[in-house]
């Protein structure tokens, strides 16, 4: 078992999310996160998927995926060299003159900037692959997160080479 | 300009569609008027399930694209059970349904359902279609995905507003062209060439063919090719007819309800070839022990469907035809082998597929009279259970399209408006509905639509007066614990005469010959209700999770 990353073409039409999404549940597949925006290409969108599964499994989730009309395109970049980001807004809690140091020191370290200041709490905004938010995510929960949101895993391959022009 | 609803049906008329099944109900209604004066036959059914399976029946009889049409709400979620019908047997199917105006989408309007959204696992693809100008394209593309590749059904849904909208005149038919969907036809050549080799080494093959055979139109290739490399073929429910019944190299039906030769010969085969097939649990029984000691060779044009349930050694996307046909141009020697036709042969002859002839009215006899009396001539359509199995087995069907039968979904109900369906699309060759007395009655009102329409459907029910096939499991894995199995006496043969229809009642096995002998001359349609052995099972049979070499019943007399 292993976590994959799929870079996924679609038509940007209405119910294409859910033909996706509806695909992954009917047949037992596991997405870890899922992420969509418009793309370099006019009507058309990119989804990035991860999903956990043995080789064969990961296979079928390929192979349904391209067997839905909207899909234009489905590539799997985990074996290839590429970069993983995701962002995540965590509010956490943060009384002055207590914990709000500690926290800004913790958020120092990881990069996250501070970009909301509450009277007792702080929101921070973090960039990076997934395991450095869950990292930060473990820390600051000792302080007490109030809420925390994920974008979900984006991808790219590095250097001139794209999904969509292979 | 045009309204949606004319752009709608001129499309429908330019892809060739002669025929359409459906319901009218409120926001049909500017469709419906359309088709008032309209050269498409349109077939009024009594319930909109009957319309899908007709559209079916309609598609695996003619191999053309069927169409079916509901209102909205209730109408599109009646037709649900016939589109997954269709889906899971993949046949191409074009169901239309009226939607509430745009303006009203998703505000729970009167008779409105998310029908696009509720179809979504059992369509190839949908459209919810939100102007008028689009209708045009959407047709197009509708037909050419339902149509092509692995085929399938595609639903269409069209808001009251759009299908009353006026929009630019339609444009020519032209080929259509999707970023998205680009099926494989051709089958790789090194690949070919080393399926070629495999079948060249193998000392034991069997060719295990599937509905794909049929929908691709292969089984003249397929024989070609049996009968040039000397394999013999055994065919799932959904391929038969892809080999005539009596032809040496035939080994009939595999699986659970299967031949005894069937299943052994695939059992010790050291080369499987797949062909248009999908290594359903029925088939395969226990997925360890099916075909443990072969090679396998899958050949099909969908690729999720390779190695999908069992790792296969050499897959080949592609349509069955146009692979068979590269194939049949490079085989060359026909190898002799001899001992694997022989051991064929002999369990051909231990453990044959036999009636007892013992007084008593048995389905299986029924079945082998009808068989005998047509001789491979006519349409036979079937329900599901006991008189589905026992015409596959019993039957003899040496063409492909003339055995119609719910596989995947296994829809009791679906025989009759099927039937109906088979009569449009040869309306030269008799249609026979094969029954029992629990599926019949899951239809019954189609007797209308049969009479409307005066469509010569014979309905064969095998009447025993259970739901025999739950009753057969109750009474082999249930400790004979009839639970909700068993139906009261009907007098099919009164239902019959209440619509119109003239019938028979059969008692006795030597009323049989002489019963379905009146129905096949009777020009209309006809009724038969068989009152047949109770508790008749069907045999062979593997048990759930058992490999299927290990059956029972069937055995040697």
């Amino acid at each position: 078992m292993k976590v994959h990353t799929l870079s996924v073409l679609v038509e940007n039409r209405a119910g294409v999310l859910s033909r996706v999404a509806g695909m992954f549940s009917r047949r037992g597949f596991n997405i870890e996160s899922l992420a969509v925006g418009t793309c370099e290409l006019p009507e058309m969108s990119r989804i990035t998927i991860t999903v956990l599964g043995d080789d064969a499994e990961i296979e079928q989730v390929k192979k349904q995926l391209n067997k839905l009309i909207d899909v234009i395109k489905v590539s799997d970049i985990t074996y290839r060299e590429h970069i993983q980001r995701e962002l995540a807004l965590i509010k956490v809690a943060a009384n002055p003159g207590s914990t709000r140091a500690e926290v800004m020191q913790i958020a120092d370290i990881f990069r996250a900037q501070i970009i909301d200041v509450g009277t007792r709490t702080l929101v921070l905004q973090v960039i990076g692959a997934p395991n450095k938010i869950d990292a930060l995510e473990k820390l600051l929960r000792q302080y007490g997160i109030k809420e925390l949101v994920r974008t979900g895993t984006v991808a790219v391959l590095r250097g001139a080479k794209t999904t969509a022009g292979e | 300009m045009k309204t949606g609803a004319k752009i709608l049906v001129e499309g429908l008329l330019r892809q060739g569609v002669t025929t359409i099944f459906g319901y009218p109900g409120g926001v049909v209604l500017p469709i419906y008027d359309e088709l008032y004066d309209s050269p498409l036959q349109h077939i009024l059914v009594r319930h909109e399930q009957a319309a899908a399976h007709a559209a079916d029946g309609y598609a695996r009889a003619s191999g053309k694209t069927g169409v079916c049409i509901a209102t909205s709400g209730p109408g599109a979620c009646n037709l649900v059970t016939g589109i997954a019908t269709a889906y899971m047997d993949s046949i191409p199917v074009v169901a239309l349904t009226g939607q509430v105006p745009t303006a009203l989408l998703g505000n729970d309007a009167f008779q409105e359902s998310d029908i696009t959204g509720i179809t979504l696992p059992i369509t190839k693809h949908s459209y919810l279609v939100k102007r008028a100008e689009d209708i045009d394209q959407v047709v197009k593309e509708a037909f050419h995905i339902a149509g092509t590749g692995r085929q399938g059904p595609v639903l269409i849904d069209l808001p009251k507003d759009v299908v009353t909208n006026p929009a630019p005149d339609p444009t020519p038919l032209t080929e259509v062209s999707l970023r998205g969907y680009s099926p494989t036809f051709k089958g790789n050549l090194r690949q070919i060439e080393k399926a070629l080799s495999m079948i060249a080494d193998a000392k034991r093959p069997v060719i295990y063919a599937g509905g794909g055979v049929i929908a691709s139109d292969a089984s003249a290739e397929l024989l070609l090719f049996a009968e040039a490399a000397g394999i013999p073929v055994t065919t799932t429910l959904m391929a038969i007819g892809a080999i005539p019944c009596d032809h040496p190299l035939n080994l009939g039906m595999l699986g659970m309800h299967g031949t005894r030769y069937a299943n052994y010969a695939v059992t010790e085969c050291d080369l499987l070839i797949a062909i248009g097939a999908r290594f359903d649990d029925r088939v395969t029984g226990r997925l360890q022990s099916f075909a443990p000691n072969a090679q396998i060779i899958h050949i099909d044009i969908d690729p999720a469907e390779i190695g999908k349930n069992k790792p296969v050694d050499l897959p080949i996307v592609g349509d069955s035809r146009q692979v068979l046909t590269c194939i049949l141009d490079r085989i060359t020697t026909r190898k002799a082998r001899e001992g694997w036709m022989e051991k064929i042969a002999h369990w051909k002859t231990v453990h044959p597929m036999s009636i007892p002839d013992d007084g008593v009215l048995r389905p299986q006899q029924v079945i082998k009279t009808l068989s005998d009396l047509l001789d491979g001539h006519g349409i036979i359509v079937s329900e599901v259970g006991q008189n589905q199995m026992w015409t596959a087995q019993h039957f003899c069907f040496r063409h492909p399209r003339r055995w119609i039968t719910s596989g995947g979904l296994g829809t009791m109900g679906y025989g009759l408006p099927a039937a109906m369906g088979a009569h449009f699309a040869r309306p030269d060759l008799p249609v026979f509905d094969i029954a029992g007395d629990g599926s019949i009655q899951m239809n019954i009102q189609e007797f209308g639509t049969v009479v409307q329409y005066d469509i010569p459907v014979k309905v064969v029910i095998l009447n025993n007066m259970y739901l025999g096939m739950v009753r057969q499991w109750q009474e082999l894995f249930y400790d004979r614990r009839y639970s909700y199995t068993e139906l009261p006496s009907v007098d099919f043969v009164g239902i019959a005469a209440a619509y119109g229809i003239d019938g028979i009642r059969v008692d006795s096995p030597d009323q049989v010959r002489e019963a379905l002998t009146a129905a096949i001359e009777t020009k209309g349609p006809f009724v038969l209700d068989f009152r047949i052995e109770r508790e008749e099972n069907v045999f062979p049979m593997v048990p759930a999770g058992a490999a299927i070499n290990e059956m029972i019943g069937g055995q040697q007399k």
